[in-house]
């Protein structure tokens, strides 16, 4: 297994003072996947990459990196790249230039063809001799996810690279992610959005305050989610809400103050089968069924319900 | 590449140090800001000594800035005394104080570390670079200073802080040494804008150090101060150059400013090295720490002064401030000896030597109630010398101003055709009077010997 995992970590805690940044992650990532890493704010995504990149050493647990145990600060296996929190460019040099010489820096000698054609796969071949100054957020985090590429990474390691991206550079990133993936390379990105990654990733794992609470296929997370809020519209609302309060499996769930004009919509919480018994009842009564849906998306509702968010998100 | 060689686990290496050195470069010249301060470095003195030279009223508060319109080496002299007291500096400050900050400002560190994989890689390169752009600009002052004033009013022979002549080939030689001599200072204030930027990250404290400890240190070298200690801050090696221009050369202070100045760079860089290597880099709100600086940056700095101070006072055998009559007596007959030849050639009398002379100096520190020693404003010398075949004695007499670094000025007060006046009239017209004012310098190293 070990040997042809990309990543293979076991009980990583850190600790930053009184802050348990991660505790007892475990993380398996096998060569050749695009994995995800989603959790909310301060959930210890960063902490976790960083030590993916070396940046830092764990207080306690194992890690290993393309087959090499961690070591020291800075010493990690060779072919890992990426970058975190957010990628670094220097502004006084062209997008260019940050490339060049930072494939100098590293050694690599590299066509001018190979950095045209990087710029161009991210998107950047027509600012490609503009100064970084002028960027805006999407074009430096696409320069980032260039410089990461440079040296052929058979480990990529991407902090939010999604972050400040529009919906064409998205698609373009993940067709890059796709095609590295697809080479062989394995790649580690996060984000605290679940939809950006669950087209993207072979599987995801989920972290909540420095805590994995979830880790395998997309598919399996979306079984997760459990009870879900559906948003209900039907032909006769009184009898409706009289046919569902009846049924003890499901919650009423008071919903958002409707806005004058709104179809009057009644919010139900509970699995699937329990709804669909609701309908047939709702039917059998009379009542057209005029929509029906979750009101918050099942993967996302997954990762609310994981992470502990949506305590705080109905609460408020 | 075969898969074989691909799967090979092994670990990244730190880039080459040349490689590291010439990444910083690459970025440093990308600056404009330096790209500014360059183009200033080579203009601003050029203009300066053009314009300044062809000025009635000069800069006469600077060494040999009275002398502007007299040589165009005069203009690179004067240079070099703005140069001490703040621009290199601040200079220092522009690069080295910034090399590291940079980094903070821009966020970059953790994507300068994960490419080079090595601190103590990025912080010799950093420096090294730092160096680099220190010295061109350095160069660039040098040559600028001396082209302005050669072009503007021509390479002519001045006298140097003794009143001996110097020829233009001379001057050319001292002025080249004199601005290689302020390049150990401007190194520890270098490693200090290192340090700066090292431990106070994006705050502008850490920008400003080295401006700072030079304010700091020149407020101390306008008081008067022992010798020992005086000689043992690097601001002091800024002044040393002044011992070039006499005959002969006193070079107690200068070899004393380079040593102290190369162990200022070592501590400082060391300092920095340590504070570096052992800083975490995960945090990037790391803004340093002020308190923790004073602790480990700036406390073995003072303790290396006071070291040094101790150790020069030991070697030299120096006690007081070294300014002391019999030592400016000296001085000022040396000086006077050598401008009345000169003053006689102008004037076309017959040649007489400094030797032939006989000049002495007898000076009264503020009256009766004033104890004749230290510097200040109030010194008043009677020079004496007589004329070869004459029997009478001449005497002059000179108020001097004697700052606590050393440096004199002497004005003349009388008789006005020997120094009352500020021309001359000669055969060919009015010339510049050399005895009506000029600089001297008392060696402050030097042991007063007894009576003449
Ligand atoms: N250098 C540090 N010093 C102290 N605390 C830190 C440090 N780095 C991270 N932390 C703490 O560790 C926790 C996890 O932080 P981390 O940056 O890994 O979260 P994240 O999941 O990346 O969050 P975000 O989505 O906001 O980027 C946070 O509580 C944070 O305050
Ligand atoms: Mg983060």
């Amino acid at each position: 297994m070990s040997a042809r995992a990309a990543v293979h970590a076991r009980s990583l805690t850190k600790i930053f003072g009184d802050v348990i940044a991660l505790e007892d992650v475990d993380l398996d990532v096998p060569a050749g996947q695009i994995h995800g890493l989603v959790g909310p704010n301060g959930a210890g995504k960063t902490t976790l990459l960083g030590l993916l990149l070396g940046l830092s050493v764990a207080d306690k647990g194992t890690l290993e990196i393309l087959g090499v145990p961690s070591g020291d600060v800075l010493s990690v296996a060779h072919g890992v790249a990426g970058f975190v929190d957010s990628p670094g460019s220097y502004p006084g040099l062209t997008a260019r230039q940050n490339l060049t010489s930072l494939a100098s820096l590293r050694g690599e000698v590299r066509a001018s063809g190979d950095i045209d054609d990087l710029l161009d796969r991210v998107g950047l071949g027509e600012v490609a001799d503009d100064t970084v100054r002028g960027f805006s957020l999407g074009m430096r985090q696409r320069l980032g996810l260039a410089a990461a590429l440079l040296g052929k990474p058979r480990l990529l390691i991407l902090d939010e690279p999604a972050n400040g991206l529009d919906p064409v550079g998205k698609r373009q990133v993940h067709q890059v992610l796709t095609d590295l993936a697809d080479s062989g390379a394995t790649v580690i990105l996060s984000s605290h959005r679940m939809d950006d990654l669950a087209a993207l990733c072979d599987e995801v794992t989920l972290l909540a305050t420095g805590r994995v609470v979830f880790s395998g296929p997309v598919s399996k997370l979306e079984a997760e989610s459990g009870e879900l809020d559906y948003r209900l519209v039907t032909s006769d609302p009184a009898e409706a809400r009289r046919i569902a309060e009846e049924e003890t499996s499901l919650t009423l769930v008071a919903g958002r103050k409707q806005a004058a004009g709104d179809k009057p919509a009644l919010v139900v919480r509970g699995h699937e089968a329990e709804i669909d018994d609701l309908v047939r009842r709702l039917v059998g009564a009379g009542a057209a069924i005029r929509e029906l849906g979750p009101v918050v998306p099942p993967l996302e509702a997954a990762f609310l319900a994981l992470t502990g968010a949506d305590d705080q998100e109905l609460t408020r | 590449m075969t898969a074989l060689t691909l799967d090979e686990p092994r670990r990244t290496e730190p880039v080459a140090l040349r490689r590291g050195y010439r990444f910083e470069m690459v970025k440093l010249v990308s600056q404009w800001r330096l790209r500014v301060v360059l183009l200033a470095c080579l203009l601003a003195p050029a203009i300066y000594t053009a314009v300044v030279s062809r000025q009635t009223t000069l800069p006469a508060d600077a060494v040999y800035g009275r002398l502007m319109n007299q040589s165009g080496w005069a203009g690179s002299l004067t240079i070099l005394v703005f140069m001490g007291t703040l621009a290199l500096p601040l200079l220092t400050s522009v690069v080295a104080g910034d090399i590291f900050a940079a980094e903070d400002r821009l966020g970059t560190w953790r994507h300068l570390l994960i490419a080079v994989r090595s601190p103590r890689r990025i912080f010799w390169a950093k420096t090294l670079a730092a160096l680099t752009a220190t010295l061109v600009l350095l160069a660039a002052l040098a040559l600028s200073s001396v082209v302005g004033g050669v072009l503007s009013v021509g390479a002519h022979p001045l006298p140097g802080l003794d009143g001996h002549q110097l020829s233009s080939a001379a001057l050319a030689r001292t002025i080249a040494l004199a601005w290689l001599s302020v390049v150990p200072p401007t190194l520890a204030f270098s490693a200090v804008g290192l340090l700066g930027s090292v431990a106070l990250g994006r705050s502008p404290l850490g920008l400003l150090m080295p401006v700072a400890v030079a304010l700091v240190l020149e407020g101390v070298q306008l008081l008067p101060i022992p010798v020992a200690l005086r000689m043992a801050l690097p601001i002091n090696a800024f002044l040393s150059y002044r011992g070039l221009t006499t005959e002969p050369a006193q070079l107690s202070a200068l070899w004393i400013g380079i040593a102290v100045s190369l162990a200022w760079t070592a501590l400082a860089t060391f300092l920095a090295y340590r504070i570096f290597t052992r800083r975490d880099f995960t945090n990037i709100a790391f803004d340093g720490n002020a308190s923790r600086f004073a602790l480990v940056g700036l406390a073995p700095l003072v303790a290396l002064a006071v070291v040094s101070t101790g150790v020069i006072a030991a070697a030299t055998g120096a006690v007081g401030n070294g300014v002391e009559r019999v030592k400016l007596e000296s001085a000022l007959s040396t000086s006077f000896s050598h401008l009345y030849v000169l003053q006689t050639e102008r004037l076309g009398r017959p040649v007489v030597t400094e030797g032939e002379l006989h000049a002495t100096a007898a000076c009264d520190k503020g009256g009766e109630r004033v104890e004749d020693a230290g510097p200040g404003a109030d010194w008043r010398c009677v020079v004496t010398w007589t004329l070869p075949g004459a029997t009478a004695e001449g005497n002059a007499i000179y108020q001097l101003d004697v700052l606590p670094d050393g440096r004199f000025t002497a004005d003349g007060d009388g008789p006005k055709e020997v120094n009352g006046f500020f021309q001359v009239r000669t055969p060919t017209g009015d010339a510049p009077n050399p005895l009506w004012q000029f600089d001297g310098l008392v060696d402050l190293l030097a042991e007063a010997k007894g009576q003449e």
